[in-house]
């Protein structure tokens, strides 16, 4: 039996989004800038595509801009609006659990002199608010946060970072870096006050490659890549039209089954968990299995294994997953996840840290198959670690 | 005008009466290194070896055949008819091509008469032609001591010109002295101790050890690759990969937690020992420098040292982690070594492992297991994977 449930690392792309893209590579391969009929042909499917995203995201079509990856969406909206309002101050925020691709950026800005508040992460896995409103002053002018955490899970507090700004600085940008979170939990682009939104195809069973930015109606961004000025100029390049397409189908077909989806795999997640507790001696859920997590995401301590051991124990049994965190035996501070560390979970915890992420089509008989397989492989692993 | 390479062997003259053995098997090798190349035509010109190339694959022969071992200089010639006005013509465009590559302001001629025959002797040539290069060169003079620029002329059945005498390993060519079992790890050390035996003439088949699902794929494909980029100094060669996690359970459930390491080794050493009878291989080589990590004190080298009866070869005994890593870094190891995955070492290592231990204290605690079963058993589920060059 196969059971893959590392959907928060990547997902298999549905077979109506293989097809769809097939088409495109093998009759609508036509450049849409080109002015023949092959091209007009591509242009069409791509604003079908995007039409797609827009409704999905409740947006206008022209705030949606298509881009090759979530970290390349990350990239042109935090960079693009340090560029644009950087003259009005040099004060960023973002918090110490992000991504790389938001991290890595403000680490740059930083060696080019501007000041980065890097947020602290409470027990409950939401960002410090308190020290966000501290740390808001005239200069700030960007804050990006995620909305849904990669490796709990936790819903950030966009909302009520909203009202912080309202209060203490109405002109800071908000980018909200929602790529675990589309297609998981409801986003309505008008239930928040963000300036720009980042999302990624092979997260919701699209293709890889290809990836999202909803950018606010009025919002003058400045692009980062040059060229010839393909997405209003935004995101220059021939457009990914196999990308876009399949990752149109892929929001389509998301739509239509969203609330049932949602559904399903939370009640996918309670029962996981559920068996876990009471099958499984020595185990610690780090992830809410209630409306404060993203539905998807169960990260979980089987304490006195080794996290790296036991993923590959899963393996042998066609059972995929990822580890909670980096953490190697040889360096414990180096790869040790500032999200378990800041909930409060001991050494302990965070290296026998596994993250399950399911999707619509796991099943309970493949939960119980892994339940199985998961206390065969803890015991075994214990017997051998513990003396 | 033809390009050519030419090659030289170091210690294959002093070989007497089985000089022929090893040019041949230098001749085979080369001409395997370079099979993918277009099969160039390797020839001898009153002792020296030749081979033909053109502009198009002459870099990417030369990158092959620097790495065959029983090769001390290789060089790339311009090949002409032993006539006067040639060789002076090409001498002065060997020199005009190396001021376009760096600062030259000083050259020597040296020449090489194979061939006794003809008319004048080395010095009038080397003169005749340094006389030419400086009345068509600028601002470039003669030093006979220290210049920056030799030009090489030999005289042969033809003549041939270079500027060049690019360093090769030296060594012994595969497979003349015999075959060689290398403990391969995924770290810096072992690949250097492989290489260091093959060029002294031993085939090698490596052994390497896992602990898997304790370790992970990755590690495994890490010393594949390393096996392959060794593969293009000492050719093809056999890979065994042995899980040892039975093994590593025995030991764990049953022995004092601090000789865990050494009595793993023991059992590495004896695998490797027994694949190495089979296939008639006649030593073991591994990468193991004097105090360099706590199995391999001299008290720990000879506790796993006596698990076996054939010669263990450890090239890098006396070498210093900076002098290793830098021939890791020449044979182009390194970045691959250092790759972060974790190798069956680290897995079961103790808080603190024996320095000084006695061997009877050893082999006590290895008494209570059954040896040759769990050896026999890893042995039977090994996989054998052929690393092509």
């Amino acid at each position: 039996m196969e059971v893959y449930l590392d959907n928060s690392a990547t997902t298999k792309p549905r077979d109506e989004v293989v097809e769809e893209m097939n088409y495109m590579l093998k009759e609508a391969y036509g450049n849409p800038s080109s002015l023949h009929r092959k091209g007009l042909q591509a242009e069409k499917k791509i604003k079908k595509s995007r039409e797609s995203i827009a409704k999905f995201l409740n947006a206008r079509e022209d705030e949606i801009f298509f881009t090759s990856s979530g970290t390349e969406s990350n990239n042109i909206a935090i960079q693009g609006l340090i560029n644009r309002y950087g003259k009005r101050g040099n004060h960023l925020i973002t918090s110490k659990i992000e991504h790389p691709s938001v991290i890595n950026i403000f680490k740059h800005y930083e060696t080019k002199g501007f000041d980065v508040t890097y947020l602290d992460i409470d027990e409950k896995g939401v960002v410090d608010l308190k020290q966000l409103e501290e740390s808001i002053t005239d200069k700030t002018i960007v804050i990006a946060i995620m909305l849904v955490n990669n490796e709990i899970g936790v819903i950030q507090p966009i909302k009520d970072i909203n009202n912080i700004l309202a209060k203490k600085n109405k002109n800071v940008k908000l980018h909200v870096d929602g790529i675990q979170a589309m297609g998981k939990i409801s986003v309505n682009v008008n239930d928040y006050d963000f300036d720009t939104f980042s999302f990624s195809g092979h997260k919701i069973h699209g293709p890889k490659g290809i990836g999202g930015l909803y950018v606010k109606k009025g919002l003058n961004l400045p692009p980062i890549i040059f060229g010839g000025n393909q997405e209003t100029g935004l995101r220059s390049g021939t457009e990914n039209t196999p990308g876009i397409v399949g990752f149109g189908k892929a929001v389509e077909i998301l739509e239509e089954n969203f609330q049932k989806e949602k559904n399903d795999v939370l009640d996918l997640k309670k029962y996981f968990a559920n068996k876990i507790m009471k099958g499984i001696d020595d185990v610690k859920i780090n992830s809410y299995v209630d409306d404060r997590c993203a539905p998807h995401i169960l990260n979980v301590s089987f304490l006195d294994t080794r996290g790296e051991v036991l993923l590959h124990y899963l393996e042998q049994n066609g059972i995929y997953v990822s580890t909670g965190s980096a953490c190697s035996s040889n360096n414990k501070s180096k790869g040790k996840s500032r999200v378990l560390d800041a909930i409060g979970l001991s050494d302990k915890e965070i290296e026998g840290a596994i993250r399950f992420s399911f999707t619509y089509n796991n099943t309970k008989d493949e939960i119980d198959y892994v339940v199985k397989k998961l206390k065969a492989s803890v015991d075994e692993i214990r017997k051998i670690t513990m003396r | 005008m033809d390009k050519v390479v030419s090659v030289s062997f170091g210690e294959l003259a002093l070989k007497g009466l089985n000089r022929s053995f090893f040019e041949d098997k230098l001749i085979k090798r080369i001409r395997n290194v370079i099979r993918d190349i277009g099969k160039p035509y390797i020839y001898r010109d009153q002792g020296k070896l030749y081979i033909e190339a053109n502009e198009g694959n002459i870099k990417q022969i030369i990158d092959k055949v620097k790495k065959v071992f029983g090769i001390v200089l290789v060089s790339e010639c311009y090949r002409i008819e032993k006539d006067m006005d040639e060789m002076i013509k090409y001498s002065i465009s060997e020199v005009e091509e190396a001021i376009r590559k760096r600062d030259i302001k000083t050259f020597k001629v040296e020449c090489k008469r194979a061939d006794k025959k003809f008319p004048m002797n080395s010095m009038e040539v080397a003169r005749k032609i340094g006389h030419h290069i400086l009345q068509s060169v600028d601002g470039i003079s003669v030093d006979v001591h220290k210049p920056d620029l030799f030009v090489y002329v030999d005289i042969r059945g033809k003549s041939y010109i270079y500027t060049e005498k690019l360093k090769a390993f030296g060594g012994l060519p595969v497979g003349t002295n015999g075959k060689g079992m290398l403990l391969l790890s995924g770290g810096i050390d072992s690949p250097v101790a492989g290489f260091m035996m093959a060029k002294r003439g031993l085939r090698l088949s490596a052994v390497h050890y896992h602990s898997y699902p304790f370790t992970s794929e990755r590690a495994e494909e890490k010393v594949k690759s390393l096996a392959k980029i060794l593969s293009n100094y000492c050719g093809s060669f056999k890979l065994y990969s042995v899980n040892i996690l039975k093994i590593q359970k025995a030991i764990n459930e049953n022995c004092p937690e601090d000789e865990m390491t050494l009595l793993s080794r023991r059992f590495m050493m004896k695998i490797a020992e027994k694949i190495a009878i089979k296939n008639d291989v006649d030593a073991l080589i591994t990468g193991e420098s004097m105090g360099q990590v706590a199995s391999q004190t001299i008290k720990g080298l000879n506790v796993t040292n006596s698990a076996v009866n054939i010669p263990v070869f450890r090239p890098l005994i006396g070498m210093d982690k900076t002098e290793i890593t830098e021939i890791a870094n020449v044979i182009d190891t390194f970045e691959t070594s250092i790759l972060p995955y974790e190798d069956c070492c680290t897995v079961f290592l103790p808080k603190h492992p024996v320095t000084r231990p006695k061997l009877e204290d050893i082999e006590n605690s290895e008494s209570v297991l059954d040896v040759d079963s769990l050896i026999n058993e890893a042995i039977s589920e090994m996989e054998i994977i052929r690393i092509e060059d």
